[in-house]
């Protein structure tokens, strides 16, 4: 029996205190020898910062599996200690941080593999409904250059938004709603 | 303001019809300095978006589902339950998943420290719960009924009383953030973030209904809210769109 969808709502500026208050922004711990950190900043149109958004992350573990029951693939067995999912609020500069570890490649359409990424959510008042949007990683030009996603984005300066930067003791994906140089986001 | 595609006006069917809210929405001021104006670009369904935080992370505590009792008092205003079912785009259930909620208290005031609404806090209500869904993927919280609250949106705006509910469902794809509203709110009307949804019906399905099966005797008035989150076939993704 097919059910209709209940529609989103925003999120509002009130939610810290239910979703915020426990720190799930380290996927790893940052002393995880392979520990990475991502940090960003939220941009507004008017090229604000907003402090009240919430970003969500969900990954493959580092050897590319995920932690959930349609990730069936036996020759990779998964890691334990890693959920996959991370969350952070962006605070008074509009910046959020996470400490994870970078995923392995997953599988994509048709049997291709797809480069190293993070899915993101990106929560926030004014936004009536998330924002999807992925992190890809620099030092995977190859991988990424033949990522069916990345590739499918024929707008090289849009593409490019998705790469992260590598900033030597972190990884920068900022994000931005609207305006120049805006974030490419999905729709699912 | 930037034209629209042809590709997006076709990726964006399901908005079209108005069942789920547009990014920008000029009533609700702040859409318009946030939402983006390229176009969106379709994901294909992988095993990123299919897989999820599908379960319940970290503890729950004993009393998180129950509002009414997190302090060492009771918090003021009208006792409710709200209980519900968490379904897929197939009407099965979510069984075990995590649902979070947070909400004004009775006077209309949340506890969050930016709320400067001139009405009381309530020392014993801090508004802010969470629950698995059972294995037929009910939820049910103990809460009092929030009230009405000023915001700054335009002259004399009022938000419908409403309770805030975070889903995950099975998927990265079903995750969804929503309002749950109260019938026969005369707010309605005048609210652009529930008039964002252009469907009628489908604004309908924000909207809890009382029930009296629910509704316990002598001590606390119930509602039901079921929410059907999107995806179907969660399971081949060899079946692209």
């Amino acid at each position: 029996m097919s059910a209709e969808p209940t529609p989103s709502q925003t999120i509002g500026p009130f939610f810290h205190d239910a979703l915020l208050d426990r720190d799930r922004s380290e996927l790893v711990s940052p002393a995880h020898p392979a520990a990475i950190k991502i940090r960003g900043t939220v941009y507004d149109g008017a090229g604000e910062v907003v402090p009240d958004a919430m970003v969500e992350l969900w990954q493959a573990d580092g050897a590319g599996r995920y932690d959930h029951p349609a990730d069936h693939r036996e020759d990779l067995s998964p890691d334990e200690d890693f959920s996959g999912f991370g969350r952070s609020g962006t605070d008074a500069r509009g910046e959020f941080t996470f400490s994870t570890v970078k995923p392995g490649p997953v599988p994509g359409p048709e049997g291709k593999l797809q480069a190293p990424h993070v899915m993101v959510s990106i929560f926030a008042r004014g936004l009536l409904k998330r924002l999807v949007t992925r992190i890809y990683f620099p030092d995977e030009q190859e991988a990424n250059a033949v990522d069916p996603v990345l590739s499918s984005i024929r707008d090289q300066e849009l593409r490019d938004t998705l790469i992260a930067r590598d900033e030597g003791d972190a990884l920068r994906f900022d994000i931005r709603l609207q305006g120049d140089g805006q974030t490419a986001f999905f729709e699912l | 303001m930037a034209q629209r595609t042809g590709k997006e006006a076709a990726g964006h069917r399901r908005e079209a019809e108005g069942v789920q809210p547009p990014y920008l929405y000029p009533d609700y001021v702040a859409t318009r300095l946030r939402a983006p104006k390229e176009p969106l670009i379709v994901l294909p369904r992988t095993l990123s978006d299919i897989t999820g935080p599908a379960y319940g992370r970290g503890p729950i505590g004993e009393l998180d589902d129950d509002l009414t009792r997190q302090h060492s008092g009771e918090p003021l205003g009208e006792r409710i339950i709200v209980t519900g079912r968490v379904l897929d785009g197939d009407g099965r259930p979510v069984r075990n998943s995590l649902v979070e909620i947070w909400q004004a208290n009775a006077a209309g005031r949340y506890t969050h420290q930016n709320d400067q609404h001139p009405a009381p806090l309530d020392p014993n209500f801090s508004g802010a719960g969470r629950c698995l869904t059972d294995g037929e993927g009910r939820y049910r919280f103990v809460t009092v009924k929030p009230g009405a609250y000023p915001w700054k949106n335009h002259d004399n705006a009022w938000r419908p009383a409403h309770i805030h509910f975070s889903l995950f469902g099975p998927a990265f794809r079903s995750r969804l953030i929503t309002q749950m509203y109260f019938p026969g709110d005369p707010l309605f009307e005048h609210d652009p973030i529930f008039q964002s949804v252009r469907d009628r019906e489908a604004r309908q399905r924000m909207i809890s209904t009382f029930d009296l099966e629910t509704t316990q005797p002598e001590w606390a008035l119930g509602y039901r809210f079921d929410i059907v989150l999107e995806g179907r076939d969660a399971t081949p993704m060899e079946n692209h769109r």
